[in-house]
C-alpha cells in the first residue's frame, strides 16, 4: 500500500506544483465554454433544444478529465526520457503496484482540474438540477478520469519516443473528445457518426454527467455506468499488462 | 576448511556469459568473481559490455545464456531478492527533478520497504555526508550535475544495499566533485562493507578506488587484477598504458542509436 500511496502522492505534489500549468490547461475547455456556449447558443435555442450552455457544461467537464487523465498517463515519456521510470522499475516492488499509484495519481488529478472546471461552468451560469446530482456527477467524472488514466499508461507503456506523444493527440484525444456528443446531441446523427460515438466511452461519461446534473440522459445512467465500468476494468488490465512489459 | 576464495567469499559470480542484440554480441562468454567487501573496477572502451553486464547484474536485461549469481542468488529467477540488496546508480540519471532531494529520497526508501524511522535517520546522515542536508527540501531541477550525482548515491545507500553498482558515476564531473565523490565512496565501502562495482573510462579512478580491476573489450574480459599486477602483466609503468596495451588504440565508434537521439533531444528540451 506503501509503494501505490507513494506514488499516488507523487503524482499530485507535481500537480499542485505546477501552477502555470494547472491554468494553461484550462485555457482549452474554458475557450469552448466561452467561445461556442455563448457563441451557439441562440441557434441552439431556436432549434428548441433550450440552454446550449446548460447542455455542453458537462461535456466541457468530460473534455478537461480526458485531456489531463491522457496528458498525465503519457507523462510517463518524460519520466521514461528523464530516468525515474527506471528508478521505480528496479525496485523490489511489483509493477502492478506501481502502475496502479501512477495511474490513481494521473485520475486524481484529473478529477481536480475537473473540479476547477465545474466552477468556471457555474461562473458561467451553468446551473446543476440539485446540489445533490453535484457528488453524484463527480462520481461518474471519477470513473471518466480512470478510464483515461488507465488508457493513457497504455499507451505511455507501449510508445517509447517523446515525437508519439502528438501522435496520440491528434489519433486519440482529439477524436475521442469530438465523437464524445459532448458539443452535440446525439439524436438524430447520421448512422456512421451514430455508431462511432457509441463506440467511444467518453461518450457514456458525459451523458452520464449530463443524466445526473440536468436529468436527462440518452441512454440511462445505468447504462452509462455501467459501460464505464467495464470499460475501466478493461483499460486498467491493458495498462497493467503494458506496464509489465516495459524493458528499462 | 574455508579459505580466501570459498564461495563465501564472493558475493557475484558470472560465468560464461553472453548476451546477443539481433547479430551483434554485446557480452561474449564472459567470467568474473566480486568479493564481498571489495572495490571492483569493469574498465573499457565504450561499446565494450560494460552496461550491458551491469544490466544483467541489476536484473534489468535477461542474459542470452551463462549464469549470473549475486550473494547466492539468481538476478533471473530471484529478481525482487536480488533487488532488493543492490543500490544502483545508471549511467543516465534517474531522479526526479521535480521533487526536492529529500522527496527523492523518501520516495526510494518506501520503495525499498525501509521503516519511517530508517528512512528519516540513514537519509539524514547519508544526506550530510555528501552535503546534500542543507539543500534537502530544493527540487533537484535546481542542483547541478555534481550535486545529483551525490544525491543518487546516497539515495542508492538508504536501504543499506550489499552492493552498490555506479555505471561511469562520474562522467561530466569536474575534479573537485568527482574527488569527494570518491572519497565518500571509499569511506562507505570501509565503514559499512558494502561492496562497490564500479565501470569507468578514467584510469585515474580505477587506479585510486579500485582493489580488482577487469578489462573488458568487444564483450570479453581481457585482463584481470589489481592495477599493480596489470602494470606488471603488460610491463607497461601506468595503467593508462596498460589499458592500451590491452585494448589497442582504435577509436571505438558507438552506433548513434534512437536512445542517443532521444538523449541529445532531452538536453535540448531541458535547456
Amino acid at each position: 500500500m506503501g509503494v501505490v500511496y507513494i506514488l499516488w502522492l507523487r503524482e499530485l505534489k507535481k500537480y499542485l506544483r505546477s501552477r502555470v500549468q494547472i491554468v494553461a490547461s484550462l485555457g482549452a475547455p474554458l475557450m469552448y465554454l466561452g467561445v461556442l456556449g455563448f457563441g451557439l447558443g441562440p441557434v441552439f435555442r431556436r432549434a428548441g433544444e433550450g440552454s446550449y450552455l446548460q447542455f455542453m457544461a458537462p461535456g466541457v467537464i468530460g473534455m478537461t478529465v480526458l485531456f489531463t487523465a491522457m496528458f498525465s498517463g503519457i507523462a510517463m515519456l518524460w519520466d521514461r526520457q528523464f530516468g525515474f521510470l527506471k528508478e521505480t522499475l528496479v525496485a523490489p516492488v511489483p509493477r502492478l503496484q506501481i502502475m496502479i499509484g501512477r495511474t490513481l495519481g494521473g485520475a486524481t488529478v484529473a478529477v481536480l482540474q475537473g473540479l476547477l472546471i465545474f466552477a468556471a461552468t457555474l461562473v458561467a451560469g451553468f446551473r446543476p438540477v440539485s446540489l445533490l446530482a453535484i457528488p453524484a456527477a463527480f462520481l461518474v467524472i471519477a470513473l471518466i478520469a480512470i478510464v483515461f488514466a488507465a488508457l493513457a499508461t497504455a499507451i505511455g507503456s507501449t510508445l517509447k519516443e517523446m515525437q508519439g506523444f502528438q501522435m496520440v493527440m491528434n489519433f486519440f484525444v482529439m477524436p475521442l473528445w469530438f465523437l464524445s456528443g459532448a458539443l452535440y446531441p446525439l439524436q438524430g446523427l447520421p448512422p456512421a457518426l451514430a455508431v462511432l460515438t457509441r463506440v467511444d466511452p467518453l461518450t457514456y461519461g458525459v451523458d452520464g454527467v449530463r443524466g445526473i446534473m440536468l436529468g436527462a440522459s440518452h441512454f440511462g445512467i445505468a447504462v452509462d455506468v455501467g459501460v464505464l465500468l467495464a470499460v475501466g476494468v478493461l483499460f486498467v488490465a491493458a495498462g497493467a499488462w503494458r506496464f509489465s512489459k516495459i524493458e528499462v | 576448511m574455508r579459505g580466501l576464495l570459498s564461495d563465501d567469499n564472493r558475493i557475484i559470480r558470472v560465468q560464461h556469459l553472453l548476451r546477443t542484440f539481433g547479430t551483434v554480441t554485446a557480452v561474449n562468454d564472459v567470467t568474473f568473481d566480486v568479493r564481498r567487501g571489495e572495490t571492483f573496477a569493469f574498465l573499457g572502451p565504450n561499446g565494450a559490455g560494460k552496461t550491458t553486464t551491469i544490466k544483467m547484474l541489476t536484473t534489468v536485461l535477461r542474459p542470452t545464456s551463462g549464469t549470473l549469481e549475486l550473494d547466492g542468488l539468481d538476478p533471473v529467477t530471484q529478481s525482487t531478492e536480488v533487488r532488493k540488496r543492490l543500490g544502483v546508480v545508471f549511467q543516465d540519471p534517474s531522479l526526479d527533478s521535480e521533487l526536492t532531494a529529500w522527496e527523492n529520497v523518501d520516495l526510494h526508501g518506501v520503495l525499498y520497504h525501509v521503516p519511517r524511522r530508517v528512512r528519516r535517520e540513514r537519509g539524514e546522515a547519508l544526506l550530510r555526508l555528501f552535503e546534500l542536508w542543507d539543500r534537502r527540501n530544493d527540487l533537484v531541477k535546481t542542483f547541478s550535475g555534481g550535486m545529483r550525482r551525490r544525491l543518487e548515491i546516497a539515495r542508492g545507500l538508504l536501504h543499506t544495499p550489499k552492493v552498490l553498482f555506479l555505471d561511469e558515476p562520474t562522467l561530466g564531473l569536474d575534479p573537485q566533485s568527482r574527488n569527494q565523490m570518491w572519497t565518500i565512496v571509499k569511506n562507505l565501502n570501509v565503514t559499512e562493507g558494502v561492496t562497490v562495482f564500479l565501470t569507468t573510462h578514467y584510469m585515474d579512478e580505477a587506479d585510486r578506488v579500485a582493489d580488482r580491476i577487469a578489462v573488458i573489450d568487444h564483450g570479453r574480459i581481457v585482463a584481470t587484477g589489481s592495477s599493480a599486477e596489470l602494470k606488471q602483466q603488460t610491463g607497461a609503468d601506468s595503467l593508462e598504458a596498460a589499458f592500451l596495451k590491452l585494448t589497442g588504440t582504435t577509436i571505438r565508434d558507438e552506433a548513434f542509436s534512437a536512445t542517443d537521439q532521444m538523449r541529445q533531444f532531452a538536453r535540448f528540451v531541458r535547456r
